[in-house]
């Protein structure tokens, strides 16, 4: 039986393994820098991002499709992620910029009159100069990289911990959940959080010392390592949920007393997996920022976090791929449709503007799938595949 | 300029029999002058208006007045002064009386008096003698209220005369209060002062502290080798310590205050170089580089080379021997800025020079202070108190639906939103604001009402099991009802005008008053309390709903239908919620926003107060709103802080009570 299972894991690893790596090639070779160009330079940023939403998608799909935990805070460990990597490259950047200009000045600047500049530059929007303490790692890399993982880690530990040990369950722990995103964001709109306030972090899409490379280059440079991070995630996971663990955590979400009942201590699984999904959310946010080149506090708002539970509940919760399928189509379609490039739809008196009409769309239907399919479009795909057989 | 005319002009039609008499006399004198007039100056003016008070009439202090508002004029041929009003291009001139006419006059013809300031400073002082003690009541209350707003130590005597001689008791008292501002400022005797100060304990107006302030004004640092005797000395400043308060004493940086001392240390040195109490200048960081700058030979300013020049240490020792070359003024170091002025004692003198009067000053002040921090208190509470309302209305219906459905409604702030709208609607159908509010109210209800039972009809019913997947039912509901309402009513904030016995506030005093919507809001929750309690404890519905929260199986086996109980809750818990976005539109403005602004603080009433008891959702809202106002106290400058840090109370208040404050007990409470 085990023989089986792993058999059917090998091969759906494969497929993806294979899958993904078509993928990636077909857009490479359709890329400006290598190949005919069919796909513009900012549409693989959007391939870019749209891998990097599958990535958290899998995350949520992981504590809420396998373990039962709705967690509406999942976007805000995305856009830790996302603050943490782009310290380092707004301050590296500034800092060359400082540098390259202080060229011409007769004396080499001192470190004092050095971080005055730049927290000149990276500050002054919000009428500060001083560099804030939190900013004190971010010239070295890889510090900052470990900050990507260790502070939602840290974060989602102390608040998991403080959350699954007064056994707040259900829809207690979404609410929960939602307020640490909402008292986050709030946090970081203020001026003084020392993360430039409502301006946010900008200019993130300049990688420090590959600017010559063109963002034709980098553009597909961060498509692959997205690609290359999903594949991981994808296998980490998949391996992760086929086994004892992965059985363990599905139990919890079917019955969550009876696994306790059983010995199992319920919370510490639990808080396993609110950590590990928090860091992997936090990893795809730190991957999607320097594509979209900016980041601010309300990316963070409540409602993207509510935005990913949608996407993956479209796409099918409970299945990996479901997730996936559900965070690409609905953001490219959503892009697509407020973005004005559909069409218009005429009804005689009544002309529908998809830029204003796409989001009426998406709520009632998604109203129309939560109630007639459990599991989604891949759900309802497999309904009527099923029901054909 | 032509109105102020016509303003004097009603005063000169009253007098203008009892003045008749007097006027040529009055004119003949003017024009006897003119030439003084015309070109006066603070030295020559006296003599004239010395001699205009020899004229009782009226027509003085209206003539004062006009002078002085540079609203006299002269024709240039004859230097006849006269009134003007203009009539098109041209002028109509009038004699001193503003009555009789002279004639129409180009306006190259005529030109404006121009007193200066000087000039203009005696005529106001003599205007005020006029007014002050003129026979009509009218001008000498006016006159008064202008002297309050502009008090000058001439005024001091002339209102101790007419603190004697006013016989209206009104306008006494506000001579009085008057003349005690202007002991404060001007008076020479410390026992007046001093009764003075003593007779202001307790009053709170913001006038008087002011005045009491402004006695406490101290002067800018002063420097010296001791303290000196016989001095009133507000402060003794350490420089890089000590701060200054508003009273004028000095205090220390605390861990909470943000302020900053004073004075710095190198700024303290700069002083003393100022009052050539050291020889030394201080040079600067930026006078370092510049020297060192100005000094750069051979890629090296003196042994070190240019590039090794990159920390402020190795930039002194440079500019050091720089200064012992004698190329710069010398260097002074750290630590002899420190010792140097360390031997010197900073200090503050109050600018009143009586010790007697400031402490006066300060004991009164600090008692006051206390009063007006009891109203702040006061008004804290207020405020945390309609905070509590608005959010017990919000959250109210909420915490009904939840308790006995189980079911978290995300579209519960687009309720809200509806019902603010609903409000708004009918404003443009109805434009009496009361009535239109009458009608708001009821309708709003329905609308909420109608459109909760067909939600419930057609989606919650359906997923009755899953109250995950309720939550993101109603959120896909909530989004699509909020950008509905932006493509109908679009992004701009629509106003919902309350009607005009709601507008202004309840004052209780200059620090503490409320606002009549916030009375009526509290109002509103109480009654919405009042009635909840009453269906909930004493009607059939009430029973059956109760019956339905603490064991639905149970109560269908004794016959009840949840269904129905289901149904009619979550109408009633959206209805309040429209009701509740009427009461919110009426304060901020009606946007497709207004639900999601107040869904979240909503939820956490519930969840902190505990689902499916109206005691608890009150205990919630009060909870949360009282928190976030002392909260917001404490930081005012920073609502946002605030509310994060009331998120993180919640989050760790769930810790130890995590079904709220009022918990379901028994089988309910199991699920």
């Amino acid at each position: 039986m085990s023989n089986y299972i792993s058999n059917i894991a090998h091969r759906h690893m494969l497929i993806f393994i294979i899958a993904i790596s078509i993928f990636s090639l077909f857009v490479t070779f359709l890329s400006e820098p290598y190949g005919n160009g069919l796909i513009s330079t900012s549409f693989v940023k959007t391939l870019g991002k749209t891998v990097c939403l599958c990535i958290i998608a899998l995350a949520m799909d992981i504590v809420w499709g396998y373990c039962g935990i709705l967690s509406l805070g999942h976007f805000a460990f995305f856009g830790l992620g996302g603050y943490m990597i782009g310290m380092w490259l707004m301050y590296e950047r500034t800092s060359i910029i400082v540098i390259e200009s202080s060229v011409s000045e007769l004396l080499p600047l001192t470190e004092t009159e050095l971080s005055a500049a730049i927290g000149n530059q990276i500050f002054g929007v919000v009428g500060g100069y001083e560099i804030p303490a939190i900013w004190m790692f971010a010239d070295n890399l890889l510090i900052q990289l470990f900050l990507v993982v260790a502070v939602p880690g840290v974060l989602a530990f102390i608040f998991g911990w403080l959350a699954f040990r007064s056994r707040v369950t259900g829809v207690y722990l979404s609410i929960l959940t939602q307020a640490m995103t909402l008292a986050l964001s709030l946090y970081l709109f203020q001026n003084d959080s020392g993360l430039r306030g409502n301006n946010g972090l900008s200019g993130l899409q300049n990688i420090p010392g590959l600017e010559y490379l063109g963002q034709q280059i980098i553009s597909i440079w961060f498509f692959w390592i997205s690609c290359i991070f999903l594949l991981i995630i994808f296998l980490i996971f998949y391996l992760l949920i086929h086994s004892k663990f992965g059985l363990i955590i599905t139990s919890i979400r079917d019955n969550e007393t009876r696994v306790r009942f059983l010995g199992y201590n319920v919370e510490i699984y639990k808080l396993f997996v609110f950590v590990l999904t928090a860091i992997v959310s936090s990893i795809a946010g730190a991957l999607y920022y320097p594509q979209a080149g900016i980041i601010n506090p309300a990316e963070l708002a409540p409602i993207a976090s509510i935005y990913l539970a949608v996407w993956v509940a479209i796409g099918g919760r409970g299945t990996l791929y479901g997730a996936m399928i559900g965070a690409a189509t609905v953001s490219l379609f959503s892009s697509w449709f407020t973005g004005g490039q559909a069409p218009d739809i005429s009804f005689g008196i009544l002309n529908i503007e998809w830029v204003n009409w796409w989001t009426v769309l998406l709520g009632f239907g998604f109203v129309v799938i939560t109630i007639f399919s459990e599991n989604g479009l891949l759900g309802l795909v497999k309904k009527i595949f099923v029901s054909e057989k | 300029m032509k109105i102020k005319f016509f303003i004097l002009i009603p005063f000169l039609l009253v007098f203008n029999f009892s003045v008749l008499a007097h006027h040529n006399e009055f004119d003949s004198f003017i024009n006897n002058n003119a030439e003084l007039i015309i070109k006066s100056s603070s030295k020559t003016v006296d003599t004239v208006l010395n001699n205009i008070q020899k004229f009782e009439s009226p027509l003085v202090s209206n003539f004062l007045e006009l002078w002085k508002l540079k609203n006299l004029y002269f024709i240039k041929e004859t230097r006849k002064i006269i009134y003007i009003k203009e009539k098109g291009d041209l002028i109509e001139a009038f004699e001193i009386d503003g009555i009789t006419k002279i004639g129409i006059y180009d306006k190259k013809e005529i030109k404006k008096i121009k007193p200066n300031s000087g000039v203009r400073a005696k005529i106001d002082t003599l205007l005020v003698k006029y007014q002050i003690f003129n026979p009509d009541l009218t001008v000498r209350k006016k006159s008064i209220a202008s002297l309050s707003r502009n008090i000058e130590p001439d005024h001091l005597p002339l209102l101790r005369k007419a603190s004697n001689s006013e016989q209206n008791s009104e306008l006494k008292d506000e001579i009085d209060n008057l003349l005690r501002f202007a002991v404060i400022k001007y008076s020479s005797s410390e026992v007046e002062k001093l009764d003075v100060i003593n007779s202001f304990e307790n009053n709170t107006n913001i006038a008087i502290r002011a005045s009491l302030n402004q006695l406490l004004n101290s002067s800018d640092i002063l420097v010296a080798d001791t303290l000196p005797a016989n001095k009133n000395i507000a402060r003794v400043i350490v420089p890089g310590l000590t701060t200054k308060e508003s009273n004028g004493s000095a205090g220390r940086i605390g861990i909470l205050k943000s302020e900053k001392y004073e004075i710095s240390i190198n700024s303290a040195y700069d002083l003393l170089f100022k009052n050539n109490l050291v020889k030394k200048k201080r040079v600067t960081k930026e006078n370092i580089k510049l020297s060192l700058k100005q000094n750069i030979k051979d890629n090296k300013v003196g042994e070190f080379p240019v590039h090794s020049l990159n920390d402020d240490k190795t930039r002194s020792r440079a500019y050091e021997q720089l200064a012992a070359k004698n190329l710069v003024s010398p260097y002074v170091s750290e630590n002899e800025i420190e010792k140097v002025v360390s031997q010197f004692v900073f200090y503050s003198l109050y600018l009143e020079d009586s010790s007697n009067v400031t402490n006066a000053a300060l004991r009164v002040l600090s008692s006051i202070n206390l009063r007006v921090q009891i109203y702040k208190y006061i008004d804290l509470f207020v405020d945390g108190l309609s905070l509590a309302s608005i959010y017990f209305l919000g959250a109210i219906g909420l915490a009904i639906t939840f308790g006995v459905m189980r079911v978290i409604n995300m579209a519960h702030g687009e309720f809200i939103m509806m019902g603010a709208y609903t409000g708004y609607v009918v404003q443009q159908f109805i434009s009496n604001h009361t009535l239109s509010l009458l009608i708001a109210l009821p309708l709003a209800f329905f609308v909420t009402f109608t459109a909760g039972i067909i939600m419930e009809r057609l989606v919650i019913r359906h997923l009755y099991k899953k109250p995950l997947d309720t939550l993101l039912a109603t959120f896909g509901i909530s989004i699509a009802l909020q950008q509905i309402a932006k493509n109908i009513f679009g992004t701009q904030a629509r106003p919902l005008t309350s009607p005009s016995w709601l507008d202004g506030s309840l004052s209780l005093s200059d620090d503490l008053s409320i606002s009549y919507i916030r009375i009526a809001i509290f109002i509103l929750s109480l009654i919405f309390l009042a009635l909840l309690l009453y269906v909930m404890k004493r009607t059939r519905l009430g029973l059956e709903t109760r019956a339905v929260t603490q064991n639905p199986i149970m109560a269908a086996n004794m016959g009840i239908n949840p269904e129905r109980i289901n149904m009619i809750t979550f109408g009633f818990g959206s209805g309040i919620a429209g009701i509740a976005g009427i009461a919110i539109g009426l304060f901020s403005k009606v946007t497709s926003e207004l639900g999601s602004e107040y869904i979240v603080q909503s939820f956490m009433t519930v969840v902190v107060g505990g689902v499916g008891n109206i005691w608890g959702t009150l205990a919630g809202a009060s909870l949360i709103g009282f928190l976030q106002k002392f909260i917001e106290w404490f930081n005012p400058s920073n609502t946002l802080a605030a509310q994060t840090y009331m998120i993180i109370f919640i989050i760790l208040f769930i810790q130890f009570r995590p079904k709220g404050i009022v918990a379901l007990k028994g089988r309910a409470a199991d699920e």
